[in-house]
C-alpha cells in the first residue's frame, strides 16, 4: 500500500548514507513473524495434506479469525497510545446481546448494525473519558468495564442465547461477495482503514506521540486527553464491528460471546511486535499475530488434538515472541 | 580533624565533574560549600555519601584512609546525607522510615515498639514531639519530612551530616528551628557540611567556607564573614570557553512588541512576573535552580495555568493553561528535559519535527508525507543537523543535534515566540557555539526569544536584556551590556546589590 508514496519520496532524495534503522529492524521482525506463520502452515499441510490448505479450510480459518482480528486492530491503537483495554470481550458480548434483543430485531438489520456499533463506541468512550478526564489508570477503568459490560449483557439477555430470526441480517453477513465471505471482506476493510488511520493521518501520528512520550505530545500542543479518549472509542467501535461478525457467525447474540477476547487480542498485538509500554508498533504485525494463532488453532482441531496442549503452545509462542522483542531492543540500546 | 578529602577527581563520559577537590572538616563546625550550578557540588556530596566512587584522590576519616564504597558503608562510618530531593518512602510511617534498612529486630522479628520509642525520643530532641512515630510520612509537610530525614541521620549516630540546600523548602520560622538544631548538633561535636546559595544563612550559622568552581577547590577554610564580593569573584572568575557571536544591534525591532507578560503569578512558584519581548530580541532569565524559571516558561507556553496574570502574543491574549492555544499563537517551548519532555526518541526525525504542525501538513487529517519529508529535510539542513536524514530515529543523535531537532519543530511551525529552557544542557562545546549562532539567527529573523540558563555567561553573552529572578520574583530587568557576571551572581544570591559596590546595577531597580 505504501509503494507509490515511498518511491515518490525516494525520487527526490538520494539514498541516505546510513540505512534507516527503524525500517530495517522492523522489517527483520516482520520477516521473522512471517517465517513462523509460514512454518505453521507447512506443519498444517504436512500433517493434513488433504484438507489443510484447501479453500474451504482457509475460508473457515479466516472467518474464525475475523472477529478477534477486528478487536485486535482497536487493541493495537490502544497499546500504541500507551494504554491497555481489558474490556473488549465484554463489550463484544454486550453489543451482540443489545443488537439481538427482540425489540432491536423488530427494527430490522440496519438498526441491528447501528445498535452494535453505537453500543461498542459508547462503552469505549466511557472507558476513554474515565481514563483521560477521570484519571483512572487504564488497567482499572477497563477492568471495571470488563465486569460491568458483561453483567449488563447477562441482565439484558437473562443469560439466554438470543437467536437471530431477522433473515435480512444473516443473509447479508453470512453471504459472499466475489466468492469471498463478507466476514473476510470486513476484516480486510477494517485492517485497511486502520492501517491508513495509523500510518497516514494526523490521528495515527498523535497516537504514536501520546504513547511514546505523553508530556512531549502535550508540550507540542496536542490535546492528549481528548486523543486518549478517542483511541478507546475506536477500540470500542471495533468491538461493535466484531459483535456483528460474531452474531453473523453464530446467528445469535449471547452474554457468553467474546469470552477471553481481551487476552487473545493482547497476545496477538504483543507477538506482532507492538511495545506494551506504547509508542511503537505495527498493524501488519498484529495481523500476522492473529493469523499465527488462527493457524495454530486449525492445526490442533484438524488433527483432533486436545485444546489444553494448544493453550500451552500459545503460551510458549507469546513468551518466545517477547524474548525476541527484548533482545532486539537491547541490541538497539547498545548501538546508541 | 574529622574528614579530609584531598585531590578528589571524578569523570563521567564526556564530563570532568570533579578535578581536584580538597575539603577538610573539623568536628563541631558548620562547613559551608559554595559554588555555581554545575560547579561539582552535587557530585562531591555523592562521593561523600558513598553513591559515587572517586577516580582519584584520598579520603581520610579521623586520620585513617577510608573507602566509601557504598551509601551503607558511609552511614556505618558516620556520614549521613540529607539530599535536596528527600529520599523518604512516603507511604510508610515515620518510625519505619527512620529505621529503614536497620530495623531493630530480635530473631528476625521487627521490634516495632523499640523503633517507636526511639523515634519519639529523636523527635523530642529535634523539638517536634508532635510528630507521631506512626504518622505516614507522605502526610507531613516539607519541613516535617526534613525533620524525619534528620532524625534518620541522628539514628545512625552520624558524626558528619551533609545538608544539601536544607532551607529551600522551609518557611522562615522553620528555618530558625533548623538552625537551632544545627547549633545543638555542633555543640555535641557533630560536623555539618552545609550547602546553600543564600549567603545570609552562611553568615548566620557557618564556621568556614570552601568555594568550588569547575570541579576544583578555589578557596578553602575561609571565614564565614568573608565579604560577598570576594566570594562572588571566587565563584565566577572563570574563563568563558565559548565565543558568543557578535551581537548585532539592528536585530531588535523596538516598534514590534511580540510577547507581553503581565502580573503572572502561581502560588508557591513565582509572583507578579512581568516583561515584554520585542521582535528580534533575546531576553535572558538568570536565577538559581528553583527560583521559578522553568515554571514561568511553562506557564507562558500554557502547560501550567497561572493563578493571576496574562500572556499576550502579537496583541492577542492567550487562553490561560492551554498549550494548544499557545502553539496556535506561535509560542514554542524547548523544555529543560529534552528527552522526557520534548522528543519521541523511538520515532524518526521528520515525525518529531512536524509534531506541533500536524494540521498544516494534512488535508482532512490525511498527511502529506512528501511535503513533510521535504520541509523537515530543508529545516534540518538549515540547522546543520548532521546527518539531515528525516527518517533516522531521534534517539540515535547526540545531545546537540537533539536540541536542534526540538528547535526545528518550532521553526517548521513558524513560531513567533521561542522559549528556550537550558538549551545547552548536555551539549558539548562545539555544538554549543553552533546553537548560540542559531539562536542569534532566529532572533535576527524576527522571532522573540526567551532564554533560561543556569550559566550566567551564557545569558550575558546571548541576551539583549536580562531578568534576574530570585525566589519567584523579578529583582532586576536590565540591558545585558550593563551587567557583569559578578553583578548578576550578587543579585541572584543576595536579592539586592551591596551598597558601595562598583557593579552597574541600581539598588532601587533591585528591590
Amino acid at each position: 500500500m505504501a509503494a507509490p508514496e515511498q518511491t515518490a519520496v525516494r525520487a527526490e532524495t538520494p539514498a541516505p548514507l546510513a540505512p534507516t534503522k527503524s525500517a530495517s529492524r522492523l522489517d527483520l521482525r516482520l520477516a521473522g513473524l512471517l517465517g513462523v506463520l509460514v512454518l505453521l502452515c507447512v506443519v498444517g499441510y504436512v500433517t493434513r495434506p488433504e484438507s489443510f490448505l484447501t479453500e474451504a479450510n482457509i475460508s473457515t480459518m479466516l472467518r474464525l479469525a475475523a472477529a478477534i482480528g477486528v478487536v485486535s486492530v482497536g487493541m493495537t491503537f490502544v497499546i500504541i497510545s500507551g494504554g491497555i483495554d481489558l474490556s473488549v470481550g465484554s463489550i463484544v458480548a454486550l453489543a451482540s446481546v443489545w443488537a439481538t434483543t427482540l425489540a432491536t430485531q423488530a427494527y430490522g438489520p440496519v438498526v441491528m448494525v447501528l445498535c452494535a456499533l453505537l453500543v461498542g463506541l459508547a462503552c469505549g468512550m466511557v472507558n476513554g473519558v474515565l481514563i483521560s478526564y477521570g484519571k483512572i489508570v487504564p488497567f482499572i477503568a477497563t477492568l471495571a468495564m470488563y465486569a460491568s459490560a458483561r453483567g449488563l449483557a447477562e441482565r439484558i439477555s437473562g443469560r439466554r442465547t438470543q437467536v437471530v430470526s431477522e433473515t435480512g441480517f444473516t443473509d447479508f453477513f453470512r453471504g459472499d461477495f466475489l466468492g469471498v465471505p463478507i466476514l473476510i471482506w470486513m476484516l480486510a476493510l477494517v485492517f485497511a482503514v486502520g492501517w491508513v488511520l495509523l500510518n497516514r493521518t494526523t490521528f495515527g501520528r498523535r497516537t504514536f506521540a501520546v504513547g511514546g512520550n505523553a508530556e512531549a505530545a502535550r508540550l507540542a500542543g496536542i490535546d492528549v486527553k481528548r486523543h486518549t479518549a478517542l483511541v478507546y472509542g475506536i477500540a470500542g467501535l471495533c468491538c461493535g464491528i466484531a459483535a456483528i461478525m460474531v452474531i453473523a457467525r453464530t446467528t445469535s447474540g449471547a452474554s457468553t460471546n467474546g469470552l477471553f477476547y481481551e487476552l487473545d487480542a493482547i497476545a496477538a498485538v504483543v507477538i506482532g511486535g507492538t511495545l506494551l509500554s506504547g509508542g511503537r508498533g505495527t498493524l501488519i504485525g498484529t495481523l500476522i499475530g492473529v493469523l499465527i494463532f488462527t493457524v495454530l488453532n486449525s492445526i490442533f482441531t484438524q488433527n483432533n488434538l486436545d485444546t489444553d496442549i494448544q493453550n500451552i503452545a500459545k503460551g510458549v509462542i507469546i513468551v518466545a515472541a517477547v524474548l525476541l522483542q527484548r533482545t532486539t531492543s537491547r541490541r538497539n540500546a547498545d548501538k546508541t | 580533624m574529622l574528614l579530609a578529602m584531598t585531590g578528589i577527581g571524578k569523570s563521567f563520559p564526556g564530563v570532568r565533574a570533579l578535578d581536584g577537590v580538597d575539603l577538610v572538616v573539623e568536628p563541631g563546625e558548620v562547613h559551608c560549600l559554595l559554588g555555581q550550578n554545575g560547579a561539582g557540588k552535587s557530585t562531591l556530596i555523592k562521593v561523600l555519601a558513598g553513591a559515587h566512587q572517586p577516580d582519584e584522590g584520598e579520603i581520610r576519616w579521623q586520620g585513617e584512609p577510608v573507602r566509601l564504597s557504598s551509601p551503607v558503608a558511609a552511614l556505618r562510618l558516620g556520614v549521613a546525607t540529607m539530599y535536596q530531593e528527600l529520599d523518604l518512602v512516603p507511604g510508610v510511617s515515620v518510625a519505619e522510615n527512620i529505621f529503614l534498612g536497620h530495623e531493630p529486630a530480635r530473631f528476625g522479628f521487627a521490634r516495632k515498639a523499640a523503633a517507636r520509642t526511639a523515634t519519639a525520643a529523636l523527635m523530642r530532641r529535634l523539638g517536634h514531639p508532635e510528630i507521631h512515630p506512626d504518622r505516614e510520612v507522605g502526610t507531613l509537610s516539607a519541613a516535617g519530612q526534613q525533620l524525619v530525614s534528620m532524625a534518620r541521620a541522628l539514628a545512625h549516630d552520624a558524626r558528619l551530616i551533609v545538608m544539601d540546600e536544607p532551607t529551600a523548602a522551609l518557611a522562615s520560622d522553620e528555618v530558625d528551628n533548623l538552625f537551632r538544631i544545627v547549633a545543638e548538633l555542633t555543640a555535641d561535636g557533630v560536623a555539618i557540611v552545609y550547602i546553600s546559595h543564600r549567603l545570609e544563612e552562611i553568615r548566620r550559622i557557618g564556621s568556614r567556607v570552601t568555594v568550588i568552581k569547575d570541579g576544583r577547590t578555589v578557596a578553602t577554610g575561609l571565614p564565614a564573614d568573608t565579604p560577598t564580593a570576594e566570594l562572588v569573584d571566587l565563584m565566577s572568575g572563570r574563563k568563558v570557553e565559548t565565543v558568543f557571536p557578535h551581537r548585532d544591534e539592528t536585530t531588535v525591532d523596538p516598534t514590534t512588541e511580540v510577547l507581553r507578560v503581565e502580573g503572572l503569578s502561581r502560588r508557591g512558584e513565582f509572583a507578579d512576573v512581568g516583561f515584554t519581548v520585542h521582535a528580534g530580541e533575546i531576553v535572558g532569565i538568570a536565577g538559581l535552580v528553583g527560583a521559578g524559571r522553568s515554571e514561568i516558561l511553562e506557564t507562558i507556553a500554557g502547560a501550567r495555568r497561572p493563578d493571576k496574570g496574562t500572556v499576550t502574543v502579537d496583541g492577542k491574549r492567550l487562553r490561560p493553561g492551554s498549550v494548544g492555544a499557545a502553539v496556535r499563537a506561535g509560542v514554542g517551548l524547548a523544555p529543560e528535559e529534552r528527552k522526557s519532555q520534548a522528543l519521541l526518541l523511538d520515532l524518526p526525525l521528520a515525525h518529531n519535527v512536524t509534531l506541533a504542525s500536524l494540521p498544516a501538513y494534512s488535508t482532512a487529517g490525511y498527511l502529506d508525507r512528501a511535503r513533510e519529508h521535504r520541509d523537515a529535510k530543508a529545516t534540518l539542513e538549515r540547522l546543520e543537523l548532521r546527518p539531515a536524514d528525516p527518517r533516522r530515529l531521534v534517539g540515535t543523535f547526540s545531545g546537540g543535534n537533539q536540541q536542534k531537532a526540538v528547535v526545528a519543530r518550532w521553526l517548521v511551525h513558524g513560531c513567533r515566540v521561542l522559549l528556550l529552557d537550558e538549551p545547552t544542557r548536555g551539549v558539548d562545546v562545539g555544538a554549543r557555539a553552533e546553537l548560540y549562532r542559531l539562536i542569534r539567527e532566529l532572533a535576527a529573523s524576527g522571532v522573540a526569544v526567551v532564554l533560561v540558563s543556569s550559566e550566567v555567561p551564557e545569558v550575558l553573552g546571548l541576551a539583549d536584556r536580562v531578568l534576574v529572578l530570585r525566589e519567584g520574583h523579578v529583582v532586576a530587568d536590565r540591558p545585558a551590556d550593563d551587567l557583569t557576571e559578578a553583578a548578576v551572581l550578587d543579585c541572584v544570591m543576595e536579592g539586592h546589590v551591596m551598597t558601595g559596590s562598583a557593579h552597574a546595577l541600581d539598588p532601587e531597580e533591585a528591590i
